[in-house]
Formats: C-alpha cells, sequence, structure tokens
C-alpha cells in the first residue's frame, strides 16, 4: 500500500481562500444563502471556508447546517454493514434560498445525489450548488458537477483519497492512497 | 459497533446493552427527521412489512404503521377479528401465506405468550414482536427507557418503581429486563395478588405501600389494571385498588421531590392514575407516544438492514 501527498497545509490554505473568495463573489453578503456541509467530512471543510468567509469578509449572520444523507442512500441492504447515521441540523428555513452544499471528495456522485434527496424534506430551495475540495474526474456514475472546486484529480477506482483535518486528524494534509 | 447481534426483535431479553445503545442513537437521528417538514426518508422503499394484530391495538398499531410509512415501506395490515384465523387457519398457515405475498418482515402482537419466538423459528422473515400475551413488549420498554433518558439525562443509576398489575403485564417485564440491563435500579409495587411469586429472582425489589415506593424512585411507569387477562378476582374492587395504588395530586404533594410520571396508556383515569398527574407537566405521557414512533423507526431500520445481505 502506498500513498502520496496529493497536497499539503500551504496548498491547502491557498486553495480554501481561493473557495472562499469565489464564494463570496456569486454570493456576495450570503443574505438568501444557506451553507451545508455534508456529514460526515464535509462538515470539517465547511467550517474552515466559514472561518474565513467570517474573519475576512466580515460575514458574520450567515445561516450553516449539516446534512446526513445516510437514510437517503441508494445503497442500503447492498453492503455488509448497516449504514450508520450522523446528525442533521438544519435549523433555519431552506424554501427559496440558494443553497451551497460542501463536501471534501466528489466521487461517483452517488453522496451528492442523496443530498439532493435529502434537502428537500426540509423544502424547495431556489437553487443548489456544490462547493468540494477535491473532485475526482472520470469517476463519476452519474451527471452531478462542482460549481466550486479545489484541485481535480486523476485517480483510479482502486485508489482512494484521504483528507485529514487538523482538527480531527492533527494534520491538514490530503493524500492518495493505492492498495 | 452498528449493527444488532439480533435477527428478530422478540424480547428485551435477547438484546444486550450495545444493541439498546444502537437503537437508541438511531432513534435520535429519526426524531430530527419526523420533526422535519416532509417526515420521511427513503431507506425502506424495497421492503414489505406486514402487521399481524391477533389482539386489539390502538397506540402500538398505529405508531408502528406511522415508523414503517415514514421509513417507505410498503405496508399490509392484518387484524384477527376480520380474518381467516376465526375459521381455524394455523399461526404458521396464515404467516406463510402472507409471506408468499413477498413480505419481509412481519410486526405481530399475539395474546399467547412466545408467539413471535414460535414464529420466528418457522417462517422466513425478520419478526418483531409487538406484544404476546404476558410475555414481552419490548418495543414500549425501549420507547419507555428512551424517554427517561431524554428527560433525565441517561437510565444508569436512575431508581424506577413499576406500578400496579405486574402479573400481567407484558409492559412490566420488558421493562425490568431493559433497565436492569441498563444499569437502573427497579421496584415493583402493587396489590400483593398482581405480583408475581419470586420475582426478586430478576432483580427488582418489591414494596406494597405505594407512598414509600414513591419516596424511593425518581420515575414512576404506572401501569393499566388489565381486566381483560384477569380470569378471577384480584382484589375486592377497583374502588379500593384507586385507594392503595392511585396516583394523585395528593400524594405527589406529599412527596418532597419532584418525580418523572409515565404510563404506557391506555389510561384509565381516576383509576391507576387521576387527570391532574397525567395531564400535569412531569408527565411525560406523550413524549412516549412520540418517543415510540422515533424508536420504533430505529428498530426497524436496523433489523431491515440485515434482511438478505
Amino acid at each position: 500500500m502506498g500513498q502520496r501527498i496529493l497536497l499539503n497545509a500551504n496548498e491547502i490554505n491557498i486553495i480554501l481562500h481561493r473557495l472562499a473568495c469565489q464564494l463570496v463573489e456569486n454570493h456576495t453578503d450570503f443574505k438568501n444563502t444557506v451553507v451545508i456541509g455534508i456529514q460526515p467530512r464535509g462538515v470539517f471543510l465547511a467550517e474552515r471556508i466559514i472561518k474565513i468567509l467570517k474573519e475576512e469578509y466580515g460575514i458574520t449572520d450567515l445561516d450553516y447546517g449539516h446534512l446526513d444523507i445516510t437514510f437517503y442512500r441508494d445503497d442500503f441492504r447492498r453492503g455488509e454493514k448497516t449504514l450508520e447515521a450522523n446528525k442533521t441540523r438544519i435549523d433555519f428555513i431552506v424554501e427559496d434560498k440558494k443553497v451551497v452544499f460542501i463536501d471534501d471528495v466528489l466521487y461517483t456522485g452517488r453522496s451528492i445525489r442523496a443530498a439532493l434527496t435529502a434537502i428537500q424534506s426540509f423544502g424547495r430551495p431556489a437553487e443548489i450548488e456544490l462547493l468540494s475540495l477535491i473532485d475526482r474526474r472520470f469517476s463519476r456514475s452519474l451527471p452531478i458537477q462542482p460549481d466550486y472546486n479545489g484541485r481535480q484529480v486523476d485517480a483510479i477506482n482502486e485508489e482512494k483519497v484521504i483528507v485529514n483535518w487538523k482538527e480531527n486528524d492533527e494534520e491538514d494534509v490530503v493524500y492518495l492512497v493505492s492498495k | 459497533m452498528s449493527e444488532l447481534s439480533v435477527d428478530h426483535l422478540l424480547g428485551i431479553k435477547y438484546l444486550n446493552e450495545e444493541d439498546i445503545e444502537l437503537i437508541f442513537k438511531t432513534a435520535d437521528h429519526f426524531k430530527e427527521v419526523i420533526n422535519r417538514p416532509i417526515k420521511k426518508v427513503p431507506s425502506l422503499r424495497d421492503i414489505t412489512i406486514a402487521n399481524l394484530f391477533f389482539e386489539n391495538s390502538t397506540r402500538t398499531r398505529l405508531s408502528f404503521e406511522l415508523a414503517e410509512k415514514r421509513l417507505s415501506a410498503d405496508v399490509v395490515n392484518f387484524s384477527a377479528a376480520s380474518s381467516s384465523v376465526k375459521k381455524g387457519e394455523t399461526l404458521i398457515d396464515t404467516v406463510n401465506n402472507i409471506l408468499s405475498m413477498k413480505v419481509d418482515m412481519v410486526v405481530m402482537r399475539h395474546p399467547n405468550p412466545g408467539a413471535g419466538i414460535f414464529l420466528s423459528r418457522h417462517v422466513n422473515a425478520s419478526i418483531i414482536n409487538a406484544g404476546d400475551g404476558a410475555h414481552e413488549h419490548p418495543t414500549q420498554a425501549l420507547l419507555d427507557s428512551y424517554s427517561i433518558r431524554e428527560r433525565l439525562g441517561g437510565v444508569a443509576g436512575k431508581k424506577v418503581v413499576i406500578v400496579g398489575d405486574i402479573l400481567h403485564s407484558r409492559v412490566a417485564l420488558s421493562n425490568i429486563f431493559a433497565l436492569k440491563l441498563q444499569g437502573a435500579e427497579v421496584k415493583v409495587c402493587g396489590p400483593k395478588t398482581l405480583l408475581p411469586k419470586h420475582i426478586e429472582s430478576l432483580g427488582v425489589s418489591v414494596e406494597t405501600d405505594l407512598k414509600k415506593a414513591l419516596e424511593w424512585c425518581d420515575v414512576a411507569n404506572m401501569l393499566r389494571v388489565q381486566n381483560e387477562r384477569m380470569d378471577i378476582s384480584y382484589f375486592p374492587s377497583t374502588r379500593e385498588y384507586a385507594q392503595q395504588f392511585q396516583l394523585n395530586k395528593k400524594i405527589l404533594e406529599s412527596l418532597n421531590k419532584e418525580i418523572v410520571v409515565m404510563h404506557p396508556g391506555p389510561i384509565n383515569r381516576g383509576v391507576e392514575i387521576t387527570s391532574d398527574v397525567a395531564d400535569a407537566e412531569n408527565a411525560i405521557i406523550l413524549d412516549q407516544v412520540q418517543n415510540g414512533v422515533a424508536v420504533r423507526m430505529a428498530v426497524i431500520y436496523l433489523l431491515a438492514s440485515k434482511i438478505n445481505r
């Protein structure tokens, strides 16, 4: 099993600032926009970006929630294990809002498909955008593309992209791991 | 640990502590789901569930049906009163006929203790016991513990008294198993005739004085007197029962503390509990009903994820 570093802490930091900047470009003051981190791993990325929005762009009044997609996945009873859920926390109105989904890795697109269904339970958003740190292009199973993209990666299916955050895993780093 | 240790929910007796923890953790997520504008998730869209009720029920049947529908399962209902059981069909035949219509899971209430266990050995489906005679009612005990946990922050170390007809009560037996498993202290209280002999062997203490039991406890779970299961007279009159074992405002106010009041329903107002107590703030009777849907969703979800993998 080999692993190589795709992004180091410095590169991640530059990308996060660019992504935050692009969000501000499109959503200005976020008055009509809500930000949703996709559980479990999208939440770390979302919190980083929100921190930058707050500290560098003065956007403090931002609706931000977590969305868990477990009960909407299309592989229930298809794997070996019971799918375990995470917490969903959306304590604001989604109806007619612009929604930005944030997830760390965009791979087959199935998680985002599930998230698109899950968010409907909270209302009918005006539009939905997707921000991802890593886009594993050429690996998509569904017609889903990111609107904001950190880094595109060409990885084969046997490889795995692992995103570590210093809050949880000691340091900011993205690895490509081959089995 | 993300999987139940069992393939059927036949009784609390067959569960371990981790199972209960997993059910509660999953129920937390479903409780959030049922408070959304759209209270439905698509997880079980390829699962069909038969609700077989060989005995009357309102709350449990509705609660199971809602839980199943909120998980997007297909549901067929069956009640003994309007079925071929009346024409002499056996239990296995009835269930196998229903299963041959491609049903994956059976929720069953039956007047005979052990009916669920018997069925699980003879038919190929996941079985949930929704009450079998005076034996067990596992989902009720789970939702009771879940409600205690929600109100008091935990079950371990809490003192719970179960008051009333312990002899005929499946709710009492399942609750004793569930509470003991989670480390609570349990006392039973009622007229001697309605307390089973040797109940101490389950690790519970016995009290026949309601006031003393209430002074001891954090939670009082008031059971209904099950007249329909009584073949002989166990106490002289309802009035006398109420005089000794009724939870009313007077006795609650005589305690120097607040206790949580529970009742599995249906309530006989003015017999085991008075209206002012049942509707008071520290009664969590309606929370129990709401939590029942979330807990049953969790049980069905976790069992369904083990079907034909």
